[in-house]
C-alpha cells in the first residue's frame, strides 16, 4: 500500500493532480475520524479533515518520502484540530444568549463545563456517550487517547505525530486513562 | 478511596496497559493486585475505559468529502502542463524554433522585395519591368529578376531566375538553370536551397583548397 500511496505522491509532485484523488480515498476514513472524535461535531470534522488534504497537497514537496505518509498527514489533521479548539473558545461569550432559544445561554451549551445530568446520560445512546466522554477530557489527552484507542496507533507512532518524546506520549496517555476513568467513575 | 498502596503500582498498571512493562515488574504487579482490592478496582476501572473508548464503531467520512477535497485543490495552470510537454519533446521545440525564424526572416524578405529589381548586370537593358539581354551580348554570370519579365535574346552565361514574372526566350542560350518562382512559398524554397548551395560550393572550395 505504502508503495502505491508513494507512486502517487510522486506523480502529484510532477504536476498531475487527479493522482491526489486515490491518497484522498485512501486515507479520507481514518482522518476523518481523528477530527470527528477530537471535535465531536461532524460539519467541523468534514471542513477539517478537507482543510488537511488540502493542506497536505499544497506542501507535499516538503513531504520526507522515507517517512510514512500517515504519520504526516495525522499531523497536520491534528495540528488543524488543536488550532480550531483552541480558537473556539474565545469565539463567543458563556453568558451570551443562544440565537433562538429563550435563556439558554452558552453555558447550558458546553458539556465539557457541566456535565449533564445522570438521567440525560442514560437516554444517550453508547455511541453518542462514548462521544461526550471523549469530548470531555482535555484536549491535550484527548488527542493521544484517540489516535491510540481509535487509530490504533503504537505509541511511536504517536510521538511522531505529534512531534513530542515517547515519555510525553505516555505520560499523557496515563492521564488521560485516569482522566476517563473518573469521568465514567463519577456517576 | 484511600489509597495507601505505593504510587509505583499505578505507574506499573500504566505500563502493563502500555505493553512495556518489565518482567519483574509485572509479577509484582500482579501479585499485589491479589492482596489489594482497591487497586484491583483501580485495575478494573482503566481496563472499562479502555474498552469503553474502544466501543466505538468506525465512522466514514461523507461520501462527498473527497470530491470536495479535489475541487478546493488550486487549478492547475495551463503553462505549466504545455511546459511540461514542451520539456518532453525537445527536437519538436527546435524543428518548430527552425521554422518560425526561417520562415519569418524569410517571408519578409519576400514582402520587402515587392518592387521590381534585377542583379547589376553591364549589358542588361531595363525597359520599364522588363530586362533584355539583347541580341549578340553575352552576359557573364547570374541574372535575378524580380517582379519582373526578362527576355533572353543574346545568351547567358550563368543561372536566370525569374521572381514572380515571367521568362522569355526565343534563340537564347542559357548555360546554366532557368527557374521562375511566383508564389511564396516557392520563393522560401529558394532561398533554402540557394543557402544550401552557398554552403555546398563553400565546402567544395574548402575541399579544393585541402587538395
Amino acid at each position: 500500500m505504502d508503495a502505491l500511496i508513494n507512486k502517487r505522491i510522486k506523480q502529484v509532485l510532477k504536476g498531475d493532480q487527479s493522482a491526489f484523488s486515490d491518497i484522498v480515498s485512501h486515507y479520507q476514513h481514518s482522518l476523518y475520524q481523528v477530527c470527528y472524535r477530537m471535535l465531536g461535531n461532524k460539519q467541523e470534522a468534514e471542513d477539517i479533515a478537507q482543510e488537511a488534504f488540502v493542506r497536505a497537497y499544497m506542501n507535499l514537496h516538503t513531504f520526507d518520502q522515507k517517512r510514512k505518509f500517515s504519520t504526516w498527514l495525522y499531523r497536520i489533521a491534528t495540528n488543524l484540530c488543536i488550532d480550531r479548539l483552541r480558537k473556539k473558545k474565545p469565539d463567543y461569550y458563556l453568558d451570551a444568549e443562544v440565537a433562538g432559544t429563550e435563556g439558554l445561554n452558552m453555558y447550558s451549551q458546553i458539556a465539557t463545563d457541566a456535565p449533564l445530568p445522570e438521567e440525560e446520560l442514560e437516554k444517550m445512546e453508547l455511541q453518542e456517550r462514548v462521544q461526550y466522554e471523549i469530548s470531555r477530557m482535555p484536549e491535550k489527552y484527548r488527542v493521544v487517547v484517540v489516535l491510540k484507542y481509535i487509530e490504533e496507533l503504537s505509541l511511536q507512532e504517536i510521538s511522531e505525530v505529534l512531534e513530542m518524546p515517547l515519555g510525553t506520549v505516555k505520560t499523557r496517555l496515563h492521564r488521560g486513562r485516569e482522566a476517563l476513568r473518573k469521568q465514567l467513575n463519577s456517576l | 478511596m484511600m489509597n495507601k498502596c505505593p504510587q509505583y503500582i499505578v505507574e506499573y498498571m500504566h505500563e502493563y496497559l502500555d505493553g512495556d512493562i518489565h518482567r519483574e515488574q509485572e509479577l509484582e504487579l500482579k501479585h499485589h493486585l491479589q492482596m489489594c482490592s482497591n487497586c484491583q478496582q483501580h485495575m478494573h476501572e482503566l481496563s472499562d475505559a479502555i474498552a469503553f473508548i474502544k466501543s466505538t464503531t468506525h465512522i466514514s467520512a461523507p461520501p462527498t468529502l473527497q470530491a470536495n477535497v479535489m475541487q478546493r485543490l488550486p487549478k492547475q495552470k495551463q503553462h505549466v502542463g504545455i511546459q511540461k510537454w514542451l520539456r518532453r519533446h525537445p527536437f519538436v521545440v527546435a524543428a518548430a524554433t527552425f521554422t518560425l525564424l526561417m520562415g519569418g526572416t524569410l517571408l519578409t524578405g519576400y514582402n520587402d522585395n515587392e518592387q521590381f529589381s534585377v542583379t547589376k548586370q553591364p549589358n542588361l537593358v531595363v525597359d520599364g519591368q522588363t530586362v533584355i539581354v539583347p541580341e549578340g551580348e553575352v552576359v557573364k554570370g547570374d541574372i535575378v529578376v524580380r517582379n519582373g519579365d526578362i527576355v533572353v535574346e543574346g545568351e547567358v552565361d550563368g543561372n536566370v531566375t525569374v521572381i514572380n514574372g515571367e521568362y522569355m526566350a526565343s534563340t537564347s542560350v542559357v548555360t546554366g538553370e532557368i527557374e521562375k518562382i511566383d508564389a511564396a512559398f516557392e520563393w522560401l524554397w529558394y532561398e533554402i536551397k540557394s543557402a544550401f548551395k552557398d554552403a555546398a560550393t563553400l565546402f567544395n572550395k574548402e575541399d579544393a583548397t585541402n587538395e
